[in-house]
């Protein structure tokens, strides 16, 4: 049976940022790359996409305190 | 400022090129002092060495005794000894290399693989080493010269056998001198930094003087550092080995003297070095020496670097004194002569600070720009105000109204250190308003606490704005209140609040006078007040307030009270205050209480902080008047029951017993129902340990009602129900423990099953399940219990006594370590969560962005609350 982790409930959705968006997100925030949290290139939540070193990967969250909170890490 | 990032830090050894180099004398002698009590020349006391007398200066450097830093001397040794510290990597060394040629003892196709290893993975060098010891171990042929390779043992620390014949340091270095570059590097050095003949002695630094000072007793004897003895000893015996050495001494002697060198050595090192017994004092003492100065508790990095000691502050008992406000604090007039504050001198202040120094005893030191100071005394008073002028600082001792930082530790919360006003007072302690108590978690059985005095605006500031008492009421962790009244506080305002309290227009102005009311109210119950409208006397006028009370709830629970009838309350259960008065319900724990006091929430959080401080010092003072008059105290007889509750609780006990038997059979027939998921052993105890909680609640309600009775119609005189409707102290539980019967024991949430085989103690019989002989209890604490009953009792006791060890402990570590963790990620301008070197931790702090304290209960909007408001401005 095939199935992928991803789609699981407990799984918060991971998107892979476009180049032109991930740029201007670290221009608004005024945040260097090497400032963001990682995430590592095989990890299950995000291999799907094969991303690549370097990428920004965003990460919509269900809080407990805000409803939804988006996240953002960078992949190593 | 400058700052600058350091980007590594690297280690090396030290060579013995460079213990020369930066030698500033070589050490020849064993003497220190002459005869007339001047240091030795090349002696361990040598002034180019360092000073330690203040006037004299360095012959090295020229400067004197705090500007000098010391500097290191050297002695050679006449013979190389192995640094002991070193001596497992020797060994390695010595076991994976030829003694002839020097290469790692491993064909070159392998030693080719692991310089790749190497390279791709330069931080397992550690492993990799291994690894090549381990293997090289085996091979008993050197493949590069075919030399036989024999087998190599460390006598621990120092001494190493070849073939079961001594090698000496000489040796050892003549062999590891011969490693090539490229072989030492797959042992994790770098050749270029580290040449591993460095771990075999040849020259040893002498630490400056300044590192050992030596002290002059009051009898005026000189005493010497440990480190000065040892370094005594280690250069006695070098000259002893080379004046045999010289003399042609035969060569056992000379080997003797080696080792006693090594010895002295080694014990320099570290003088608990495993094998080797520690070098003692003349008194007997062990030496303290290099690594016992640096390592444990009392070493170097936990006493001295991780635990500093700091100036201005002071510690003592602390004692409660209701007389202050909370955000007080009683200082000791001893204390406050001996903490100073610096006050700047200013055009504005100047008149001031001139008067402060004209007075006795309240300036200490003229601090001149340049940071030079003076004494202020009587005598020179005139000089001193002639000097003063802006732009200097005066020390002045601490007054009424500074700001101090006050502790207690543990320190596990922000709350744990708080910024109060000073006091000066008589007395030895330390003193707080008992309001205060939880925050800190002090007790008055023998706490100390400590204070601390800021010593610059900034620091002033920084505690007044964000640590001051009365701004603290309401914790950052839930957005409750934290700093509260409990126990005879909620006790003293429930009795005061009482439908029945009243009292006599004399009697009431004494209230009115001690909570300084000038405007005198009406009174409302004929010509006597009630004691709600006294305690609306501390409310603000503006405040409305409705809500039920936690007698409410304990009524509620009870079964006395089911429908809510709000204001018709006959219990005046409902609390309702309009405009600031009190209309109807009683002041509990539901107004006071910690997490959701009513009253103190409204108050620390609508209204400017000055408004809760004043709330609680008036409540206080009616508090300590009315329990004062009044009393708050219990007798036996409380616990007195009816004869209709004894047949009662008789009843329920001779049921459970009934129903136990009951399932006992069930359960030894195999008849008994299964609990889903449970076998039948485990349902049969689950059931009879609700059989047990079942009987108990029966009990307890009937309890209650009883003693509910006449509190509720007029006989406050219950003081036990008193607390137990407020929730100023104990529940329904300890009642029932005290006059029904304590129920069944358990340990670890089930009946206890652990004593003797089949049976919990040998005054049962063997394999008897049942209640009896299964932990109940059907006595009290009132009745006493018997041998049985006592041991069953116990059971459970201790169990409660462990668990609290064990996860006090447990927590605590627990604690320790994630606050360790967070400490230093901090809320940044952007809103950012980030770690001190600025990686992102959260996006917005919490994920929502909201400051926990100025939350309502956790939560950022309280729309119920928003709603009310919203129709009453309608
Ligand atoms: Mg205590
Ligand atoms: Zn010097
Ligand atoms: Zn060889
Ligand atoms: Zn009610």
């Amino acid at each position: 049976m095939a199935t992928s982790i991803t789609d699981h409930f407990l799984v918060p959705k991971h998107y892979l940022l476009p180049k032109e968006q991930a740029e201007k997100l670290l221009e608004e925030r005024g945040i260097s790359a090497e400032q963001l949290p990682r995430i590592q290139k095989n990890d299950p939540a995000i291999k799907e996409f094969k991303p690549l070193k370097g990428d920004i990967v965003k990460i919509v969250r269900n809080s407990p305190t805000a409803g939804q909170s988006i996240y953002y890490r960078r992949v190593v | 400022m400058l700052m600058k990032k350091i980007h590594s830090v690297e280690f090396q050894i030290i060579s013995p090129a460079m213990i020369r180099k930066m030698s500033a004398l070589e050490i020849k002698t064993p003497d220190t002092y002459d005869k007339d009590g001047y240091p030795m020349e090349g002696g361990l006391m040598d002034p180019h060495l360092g000073v330690i007398n203040p006037g004299l200066r360095c012959k090295t450097c020229g400067q004197k005794m705090k500007q000098c830093p010391g500097h290191f001397g050297s002695l050679e040794l006449v013979r190389p000894v192995v640094h002991s510290e070193f001596s497992r990597r020797i060994e390695m060394l010595m076991h994976a290399t030829c003694e002839e040629c020097g290469r790692i003892v491993l064909p070159e196709e392998d030693l080719e693989k692991l310089r790749r290893d190497v390279e791709a993975q330069p931080k397992h060098t550690e492993i990799i080493a291994k690894k090549i010891v381990a293997k090289a171990k085996k091979i008993t042929k050197c493949p590069h010269c075919k030399a036989i390779k024999g087998k190599l043992l460390l006598d621990k620390p120092t001494n190493f056998f070849m073939e079961k014949e001594r090698i000496y340091p000489t040796q050892i270095r003549e062999w590891i001198e011969k490693i090539p570059e490229q072989d030492l590097m797959l042992f994790g050095y770098n050749p270029e930094r580290i040449k591993p003949e460095w771990f075999i002695l040849t020259v040893v630094p002498v630490p400056p003087i300044t590192l050992r000072p030596s002290i002059t007793l009051e009898s005026g004897i000189k005493s010497e550092d440990d480190l000065t003895h040892k370094l005594v000893d280690i250069i006695r015996i070098n000259i002893r080995l080379k004046d045999n050495i010289d003399a042609g001494a035969p060569q056992l002697i000379i080997e003797d003297l080696w080792d006693l060198l090594q010895y002295h050595i080694t014990t320099y090192f570290d003088n608990n070095t495993a094998g080797v017994p520690p070098a003692k004092h003349r008194s007997g003492r062990a030496l303290r020496t290099l690594v016992q100065r640096l390592k444990g508790k009392k070493g170097r990095f936990r006493h001295n670097l991780t635990g500093k000691r700091v100036n201005f502050a002071a510690r003592s008992t602390v004692t409660p004194d209701p007389f202050l406000e909370i955000s007080e604090i009683g200082v000791p007039e001893t204390i406050a002569k001996e903490l100073t504050v610096p006050e700047i001198v200013t055009s504005w202040n100047k008149k001031k600070i001139e008067k402060l120094v004209k007075d006795k005893d309240k300036a200490v030191y003229l601090i001149r720009p340049d940071e030079t100071r003076k004494k202020i005394d009587e005598t020179n008073k005139k000089e001193v105000l002639e000097e003063l002028d802006i732009g200097y600082k005066v020390e002045r001792r601490l007054r009424n109204g500074d700001i101090v930082l006050f502790n207690r530790q543990p320190s596990l919360h922000r709350l744990s250190m708080l910024a109060h006003k000073v006091r000066v007072m008589p007395g030895k302690t330390l003193r707080i308003n008992p309001i205060v108590c939880k925050p800190y978690n002090a007790d008055f059985d023998g706490d100390e606490m400590n204070i601390h005095v800021p010593q610059t605006e900034e620091g002033k500031t920084e505690a007044k704005e964000l640590m001051y008492v009365r701004d603290q009421v309401i914790s950052p962790r839930y957005g409750g209140p934290v700093i509260i009244l409990d126990e005879d506080g909620v006790s003293g305002l429930y009795v005061l609040t009482m439908k029945s309290t009243e009292f006599t227009p004399e009697e009431a102005m004494q209230y009115f006078y001690e909570i300084g009311i000038t405007n005198i109210p009406k009174p409302d119950r004929g010509k006597n007040y009630s004691g709600k409208i006294i305690f609306s006397q501390t409310l603000p006028k503006d405040l409305d307030l409705e809500y039920q009370t936690k007698t409410c709830r304990v009524l509620k629970k009870t079964g006395l009270c089911k429908n809510c009838v709000k204001e018709k309350c006959e219990h005046d259960a409902y609390l309702k205050i309009e405009r600031g008065k009190l209309k109807c319900g009683v002041i509990d724990a539901a107004s006071l209480g910690e997490g959701s006091g009513k009253i103190i929430d409204a108050l620390a959080r609508e209204y400017p902080s000055e408004v809760i401080e004043k709330f609680y010092f008036d409540t206080m003072r009616l508090i300590t008047d009315i329990l004062t008059k009044r009393g708050m105290t219990v007798g036996l007889d409380e616990y007195e029951v009816s004869d209709k509750i004894k047949e009662k609780k008789k009843k329920i006990v001779e049921e459970v017993m009934e129903e136990g038997k009951k399932l006992v059979e069930k359960f030894s027939r195999g008849t008994l129902k299964h609990i889903p998921g449970r076998n039948l052993e485990e349902s049969f105890e689950i059931e009879m340990m609700r059989l047990a909680a079942k009987s108990k609640e029966k009990l307890e309600r009937e309890i209650m009602k009883e003693k509910l009775g006449p509190v509720l119609s007029k006989n406050p005189e219950l003081n036990t129900m008193v607390m137990i409707l407020s929730g100023s102290r104990g529940s329904s539980i300890n009642l029932m423990n005290i006059a029904g019967f304590w129920g069944q024991a358990s340990v670890r949430e089930g009946r206890p099953r652990r004593g003797f085989s089949d049976r919990l103690i040998s005054l049962n019989k063997r394999s008897d399940f049942g209640v009896d002989a299964g932990g109940f209890i059907s006595k009290n604490f009132l009745e006493g219990m018997n041998a049985k009953e006592y041991f069953y009792h116990s059971m459970g006791g201790r169990q409660g006594e462990v668990d609290t060890g064990v996860s006090t402990k447990v927590s605590g570590y627990l604690y320790r370590r994630l606050a360790n963790s967070l400490k230093d990620l901090m809320v940044n301008h952007d809103g950012t969560v980030r770690t001190a070197d600025k990686n992102v931790v959260q996006y917005k702090y919490g994920e929502d962005g909201v400051f926990p304290m100025k939350t309502v209960q956790g939560k950022s909007v309280d729309i119920e609350e928003e709603f009310r408001l919203f129709k009453k401005k309608k």
